[in-house]
């Protein structure tokens, strides 16, 4: 009988193996999670941008029914801040101000939201009540809501230690150079662009529960997580000062995070310690409000951007000064990211010969600011390919024949940037064209005549993009300020039987990696992908790791398996040499069979297991028993996946709605191990975009209150919003990591905001319309609309 | 969310008794808008009396010239009825457009109407229709109703029992939604009676749905989008906030009354 085996491994439309449990709501989220005679935590939070504490009155919540403890700041005093990830210098190479970052307010509060006080109680509903009882004494101060506001003369002091609310003025590129080529230019295009702050959402809130065993004095923190061990060495090291081998973190099943959930949060070490305090569990969970005045939000830039060109339109130079906002404290890796994740991008597809960046980071009386997906490459792509389009505007030019007089060509790579990174490889006429073609690009007026008729105001608009993830080679990060190495950590287990347990630093929170690394250890072991088991997100499971974030998990972990494997096929093969009576340099490995070179003698990778584990007839003086290795990959670069987004918009003249009508994404991530989830994550990112692009936007008003504090003012991307997403790759591989993998989360969020604003102005171009400031809501299209009637009819 | 007590009576009498006995104890239909105010603990009422067991609230029923919608009847029942699809299509079509799939499944057009809410679709069609409010004690005008930001002529205790549509010669409903939340940011109500009466009622756009005179003059004349086409709404009184100025409300009123004008054909 023949038994037809789909093909499971690299390149192949598996489904996803998590499914089944998440679409059948047999997931394990921590707030599912119920720990024996577990208490609830409820946190005061600020309802002042910014004021100063006068007193806490504490007593009659103390009183309430059920109420176990109440804590403030002075109950916690003796711990430490929460620290933060990354150092930036400033231009004269002064250190960053780094304030401190209190658990619970010391004194101070300084957003909405901000931490004061904690109740536990016996349930949820009392630690909430309790919390209402509880009295603060405020004096409110004025509040510095914007980045305008902190800077102006006068403005109120966030932090000492901060004067003038800047938290550093960096710099990047070589400034004499680009002033002398901006000064000999043929022409100069400059605009001002503002990047809108989002908030995350992941559809989870974030949960954390601390637990305490008496007995062996261990602490266990389930948290929402995308990286485990660096909140046990962060929380353990910094803030409660619990060593590793005491402090076990737990991150289960993580409905999503887009960056949110990198950080260290308050709440998780509140939880642990509180749990210590009393000796039971203590599990706090976040409602939706919560999530929108205590999640890191992301962007939040205020840039002017300067293009130099000669009269072919080659561009010869590039100035860009941005002002990035901090929020209130330093979110665990937000400085880095107006800096080395954004200046460093500015070079884009494009062979600009000097650039030149400032960034001043700035701190508000708002929620943190921090890593949002895409984290400074949506910033930098969006100034720079609307400033693309400007530019061929103002030129005269067409916007596709200006990117490609202007691309880095495809035998050009390795490329140097001016901007500190280089390019391992990419093809952007390539992905260009690819794009061109499935949107039609060439048959669109046709399109745009139509929709004139039906009354619709349509346009097209590109963005070619590039973005560096796979973060990152350690010694370049340290040497860039980070305080952490950015390798990442896999263990092979094979087991005596020939199934296999993947141990992985990297963790799962919606991207498929129980599927796609199942696959790649499937189809490098020749293993059955139902044999295949990946594990992640437990740091008594996996040895160690650094987590998800940054497109990193397949370029980095699933390196450090490719790593590992090399290991288990190497120790595999002088096992079969012994078994077969071979020397080791004949035996062969090819997809689970150990085979003597050219003969008919084999072993299976299960008999090879089975004869590392029963190790009877074994190279015992040679070689340990077992088969499992672990590998610490550290990247040599960072990837630089690439591509063309293509949006195509629809513009009502008389409600100023936008709906994108067309969208396509042709990407360069490298090789693909899951189409099918790649896909997925282009077409979540393109959503995500889009939110950015017309949708998304949190709004303070001028005394630092959140008005888009729920999702009755914060517009999220529905289905109804966007259009089928046409996804498409194009392969140029990476150069220097063993699979060619470049990554894929993050390269929709990155790509798609200036081609859906780029189509904007297209469509409005009858109205002179030279920028439209994200998000394009219906107001602000009408207003343009009504603010000038169609130049071509005056 | 704080403690309440709960009660279910099973007449339209009995619930009047115990909401007219306890000032703080609210009604509860479809609890589309009650609800999320306790979860946020916006609200503290002493009870809540259940409206669904109630028999007398619910059915919907045409009799001549008058549609009878009762006060339960929830708004998918409404979208799918098909004495209101025959009847009064542009409210059916309402009805299919009220929130999403859960809200149209849980909220009632008694609930919706009682409450006044100046984003609410209902409002428009009741006011844009002339219909009459019947409640456990007396009859009331639509024109007399719709008083304010979330206020009616409702007394305190007074239940709204069910609301009688004049069945009209032709009506209409446009809406542009508030991006974030989809309640109506601006909507247009119109209709023309058998009586040959014209009505406008605009939603959204102001604290209170309101009758736009000058279109149901200019309708009356000439039943056409064009009529209303350059009748410019005054922005002065209408609602402002981060998605929608009382200016961009005020030219969306002439868009949607244009719209539902050319809907109602």
């Amino acid at each position: 009988m023949n038994v037809v085996v789909p093909f499971e491994g690299i390149g192949a439309s598996v489904r996803r193996k998590e499914d089944p449990r998440f679409l059948s709501g047999r997931g394990q989220y921590t707030d599912d999670i119920v720990r024996p005679n577990q208490a609830y935590a409820c946190i005061l939070r600020s309802p002042h941008a910014h004021a100063a504490i006068r007193g806490i009155d504490t007593a009659a919540a103390k009183a309430m029914p059920g109420v176990l403890a109440v804590f403030t700041g002075a109950d916690m005093a003796g711990i430490g801040g929460l620290p933060c990830g990354w150092q930036i210098h400033s231009k004269d190479g002064s250190p960053m101000a780094e304030p401190k970052h209190p658990v619970l307010a010391e004194g101070k509060v300084r957003h909405v939201g901000d931490p004061v006080a904690v109740v536990v109680a016996e349930t949820r509903a009392q630690a909430r009540d309790a919390a209402e009882a509880i009295v603060v004494d405020y004096e409110v101060l004025p509040a510095a809501a914007t980045m305008e506001a902190a800077l102006a003369p006068g403005a109120p002091a966030i932090h000492e230690g901060a004067p003038g609310n800047i938290c550093y003025d960096w710099h990047l590129g070589d400034k004499a150079a680009t002033d002398a080529a901006f000064a000999a230019a043929h022409k100069v295009v400059s605009f001002e662009t503002s990047n809108n702050r989002l908030v995350p959402n992941a559809m989870e809130p974030r949960a954390a529960i601390g637990d305490y065993d008496t007995a062996t004095g261990e602490y266990t923190l389930w948290t929402t997580s995308q990286n485990p061990h660096v909140i046990r060495l962060l929380m353990g090291a910094f803030v409660l000062q619990i060593p590793e081998a005491k402090l076990r973190v737990i991150a289960p099943d993580v409905g999503g995070g887009f960056g949110s959930k990198i950080f260290h949060y308050a709440e998780e070490a509140i939880v642990t310690w509180a749990a210590g305090r009393l000796g039971r569990p203590v599990k706090w969970t976040a409602d939706r409000t919560e999530s929108f005045m205590s999640d890191a939000h992301g962007r939040d830039h205020v840039t002017k951007a300067e293009l130099a060109l000669d009269k072919d339109g080659k561009f010869l130079a590039l100035r860009v000064s941005t002002l990035a906002n901090m929020g209130a404290y330093l979110s665990t890796f937000a400085p880095s990211v107006p800096t080395y994740l954004y200046a460093t991008l500015l070079a884009g597809c494009y062979t600009t010969p000097a650039i030149y960046a400032e960034v001043k980071a700035v701190f508000t009386n708002t929620v943190p600011v921090d890593a949002y997906r895409g984290a400074g490459r949506p910033e930098a792509t969006f100034l720079l390919e609307r400033l693309v389009d400007i530019a061929a505007a103002e030129m005269g030019m067409d916007r596709i024949e200006i990117r490609r007089r202007n691309f880095i060509p495809p035998d050009a790579f390795p490329y140097q940037t001016p901007v500190a990174l280089q390019y391992d490889s990419g093809n952007y006429h390539a992905t260009l064209d690819a794009a061109l073609q499935a949107a039609d690009w060439a048959g669109f007026e046709a399109r745009r005549a139509e929709a004139a008729r039906r009354g619709r105001l349509r346009g097209i608009g590109c963005s070619t993009y590039i973005e560096a993830c796979g973060i990152a080679p350690s010694a370049v990060v340290g040497s860039l300020g980070a305080r952490a190495g950015l390798y990442e950590v896999g263990t092979i287990r094979v087991h005596p039987t020939g199934s296999v347990t993947v141990l992985t630093g990297a963790h799962s929170h919606g991207q498929g990696h129980e599927t796609t690394f199942a696959q790649l250890v499937a189809d490098q072991l020749g293993v059955p992908l139902a044999q295949v088991e990946v594990v992640h997100g437990d740091t008594a499971r996996v040895p160690f790791g650094m987590g998800t974030y940054g497109s990193r998990s397949l370029a980095v972990g699933g390196s450090a398996m490719v790593k590992a494997m090399d290991k288990i096929i190497a120790k595999g093969k002088r096992i079969a040499a012994h078994l077969m009576e071979a020397s080791v340099e004949d035996v062969e490995f090819d997809r689970g069979t150990f085979r003597v070179a050219g003969t008919d003698k084999t072993k299976s990778l299960a008999e090879i297991a089975l004869a590392a584990y029963v190790p009877h007839n074994y190279p015992i003086e040679e070689l340990e028993p077992g088969l499992e290795e672990t590998a610490f990959y550290d990247p040599k670069n960072f990837t630089y996946p690439g591509g063309c987004h293509i949006a195509e918009v629809e513009i009502d003249p008389e409600t100023g709605q936008v709906q994108v009508v067309n969208f396509t994404a042709v990407d360069d991530v490298g090789r693909v191990i899951n189409p099918m989830i790649v896909e997925g994550q282009v077409q979540g990112g393109v959503a995500q975009g889009v939110g950015q692009a017309l949708l998304e936007q949190a709004v303070y008003d001028a005394e630092g209150q959140l008005l888009s504090g729920s999702m009755m003012d914060y517009c999220l991307p529905r289905a109804e919003d966007l259009p089928p997403v046409g996804v498409a790759t194009h392969t140029t591989l990476c150069t220097h990591n063993p699979l060619g993998v470049k990554g894929c989360g993050e390269v929709g969020a990155i790509g798609s905001p200036p081609a859906v604003i780029n189509a904007v102005v297209d469509a409005l171009r009858d109205y002179g319309v030279r920028h439209i400031e994200m998000p394009a809501t219906p107001q602000r299209i009408w207003s343009i609309i009504h603010a000038k009637r169609p130049a071509a009819a005056e | 969310m704080y403690d309440f007590a709960y009660h279910k009576p099973g007449s339209v009498a009995d619930a009047v008794k115990l909401l007219t006995a306890d000032p703080e104890a609210r009604p509860i239909s479809g609890g589309q808008t009650l609800l999320p105010a306790l979860k946020h603990r916006l609200n503290r009422p002493t009870a809540l009396v259940d409206l669904s067991g109630i028999a007398e609230l619910k059915g919907i029923r045409k009799e001549g010239d008058t549609l009878t919608i009762g006060a339960l009847a929830r708004h998918v029942d409404v979208a799918e009825s098909a004495e209101v699809t025959s009847a009064i299509p542009a409210l059916a079509r309402m009805a299919a457009n009220i929130g999403d799939i859960q809200v149209r499944n849980r909220g009632t057009i008694g609930g919706s109407v009682a409450n006044n809410d100046p984003a609410a679709d209902y409002p428009a069609a009741v006011l844009g229709l002339g219909a009459t409010i019947v409640t456990d004690r007396r009859r009331i005008a639509a024109d007399d109703f719709f008083q304010g930001m979330f206020t009616t002529a409702l007394e305190p205790g007074e239940l709204l029992v069910a609301i009688e549509f004049p069945i009209p010669e032709k009506a209409g409903y446009a809406k542009m939604r508030n991006p974030a939340s989809r309640y109506v940011m601006t909507g247009a109500f119109v209709a023309r009676l058998r009586s040959g009466e014209v009505r406008v009622a605009i939603n959204g756009a102001g604290p209170c749905v309101f009758r736009q005179a000058e279109m149901e003059k200019a309708l009356s004349a000439n039943w056409s989008p064009e009529a209303v086409a350059n009748i410019r709404q005054s922005p002065e009184g209408l609602n402002s906030d981060i998605h929608g100025s009382a200016e961009y409300r005020a030219h969306l009123v002439t868009v949607m009354a244009k719209r539902a004008v050319a809907e109602a054909g």
